[in-house]
């Protein structure tokens, strides 16, 4: 009986990294935009906050993008 | 010859059937978390889902053309046999449907296979150590790296998303929750439509209707997809309001983050060479983002049950199975016999489910039911001692009553 540890370990550092990496990205994300909400109420702008939400989700569509791609592989 | 055909139609109907249960047995994983934090209505999340199974069962035959090679010696498999494998495989599917828990549906169809290879040629057919590689490990594997992942995520989007607030944060996790979910069910139709088909193409090929190593015909792709399209459609809601609600209570943050680590397990374990189980992931990572917040709980009653049927799945479904096929060697009225008892115990099933439906109206809302009948019945076709289970299910049942508050549309 041969298991393939190694690739139960990749499994495991690879789904660990890429959620909590799409997660924080995602998270990061919303932020920017609630700032942009918030800011919106006090007539200010927040430039900086909502380039970097849609850089963030953009990261997030490239991930979903390459998941397509992997199950269509 | 006349017969022979005969027996090759009834497999593909059954295995079809099958298709059909796994759909509805499986919605629950794609859009549980997705309904019951309210990102979509409960028949909007069903159809989605049903649309992208059957788009992802025509993207690939790579896991058809596998499914039937390395578990057990396919020379010398009658129809019959695959027949009985189908019957036990469906049976629990239906019985872990009337409980309400998640158990995976690859699981009882390997465990079916086995279960009639060992009745119709002998312990040495089923190869150990494939089970073990296999079956086994996945099955412990998948929870503890997808709920890890989750609880994780959980814990860094509720560190980070302190500020995240008012309406674009709740639009942004619905978004997000949509295509994770998306993508789980897209990944579940390339892989369990194309399991079915894997089993009508090793019955073609078993009956002689089909050459040896070819690719499904296109009938049986397009029927495949269909059927468990369908299935998806017609929503196994008593498993979505367990792993939407029953296991713990989802914000979106929670269903977002278990969702993004479900299908991220998925398609890693799958592209990385060790498969895991779609059922295992998703309940895993339901309870890690359960985990994950400050105050979360999972209700470690259902969870258990939940983990009692996911031991059983292989044994039970083989059980029945070898059965099946131990009856159909007696010829085509031992055949004819496994069909009626077939159809006769699914309609039971169906009828006992009536006595109390959940359906899409009702799915994300408590139980206000006092249990009674109901319960009884419920328990008495469950698996382990009745009594406990009893208890259990009537705990898990009357949970979400006492602490009825509405989370669903909770920001943070």
């Amino acid at each position: 009986m041969k298991i393939d540890w190694a690739a139960l370990g990749s499994v495991f550092g690879v789904s660990l990294v890429i959620t909590v990496a799409l997660v924080a990205l995602f998270t990061l994300g919303i932020m920017g935009l609630s700032r942009r909400e918030r800011a919106a109420v006090q007539g200010a702008s927040a430039t900086l906050a909502v380039t970097g939400a849609y850089a963030c989700f953009a990261a997030c569509a490239a991930a979903v993008a390459y998941g397509i791609s992997l199950i269509v592989a | 010859m006349e017969s022979f055909s005969l027996i090759l139609a009834i497999v593909v109907i059954t295995a079809l059937v099958f298709d059909f249960t796994n759909g509805f047995h499986d919605t629950a994983n794609a859009m549980a978390t997705t309904i019951s934090t309210g990102a979509l209505k409960p028949k909007v999340a069903v159809a989605m889902s049903a649309v992208l199974n059957l788009v992802g069962a025509f993207l690939s035959v790579e896991v058809a053309n596998t499914i039937s090679k390395g578990l057990v010696d396919e020379t010398g498999i009658r129809p019959e046999v695959i027949f009985a494998a189908l019957v036990g495989a469906i049976l629990w599917n239906l019985a872990t449907w009337l409980v309400g828990l998640p158990s995976s549906s690859s699981h009882a169809l390997m465990g079916g296979l086995i279960g009639a290879t060992i009745a119709s040629a002998g312990v040495g057919a089923v190869h150990g150590d494939v089970l073990v590689t296999k079956v086994l490990i996945p099955a412990i594997a998948a929870p503890i790296v997808a709920g890890l992942a989750a609880m994780l995520a959980t814990r860094l989007s509720y560190t980070l998303g302190k500020k995240a607030d008012g309406k674009a944060a709740a639009k942004g996790y619905r978004t997000g929750q949509i295509a994770s979910a998306g993508l789980v069910s897209l990944a579940h139709g390339t892989n369990d439509a194309q399991k079915t088909m894997g089993i009508i193409t090793l019955a073609l090929v078993a009956g002689g209707a089909v050459a040896p190593d070819s690719d499904p015909p296109l009938w049986v792709i397009l029927s495949a997809g269909l059927a468990i399209a369908l299935g998806t459609y017609f929503g196994g809601w008593r498993i979505i309001r367990t792993m939407g609600k029953g296991l713990t209570d989802l914000e979106p943050q929670q269903g977002f983050a278990a969702q993004t680590s479900a299908a991220t397990v998925i398609l890693a374990s799958s592209h990385l060479g060790f498969s895991l189980s779609t059922t295992h992931s998703v309940s895993g990572s339901v309870m890690g983002a359960g985990l994950g917040r400050k105050g979360g709980v999972v209700r470690w009653s259902t969870a258990t049950r939940m983990f009692v049927a996911w031991g059983l799945t292989l044994p039970a479904a083989a059980l029945v199975a070898a059965l099946a096929e131990y009856v159909t060697g007696f010829g085509n009225w031992g055949t004819a016999l496994v069909a009626v008892f077939l159809v006769a115990s699914s309609a039971a099933i169906w009828k006992i489910s009536r006595r109390e439906i959940i359906d899409h109206t009702n799915v994300v809302d408590v139980s206000e039911e006092p249990p009674g009948v109901v319960t009884a019945a419920i328990a008495a076709v469950t698996p382990p001692p009745v009594g406990t289970v009893t208890e259990d299910l009537t705990a898990t049942i009357s949970a979400p009553v006492a602490e009825s508050a509405p989370p669903a549309t909770t920001s943070v």
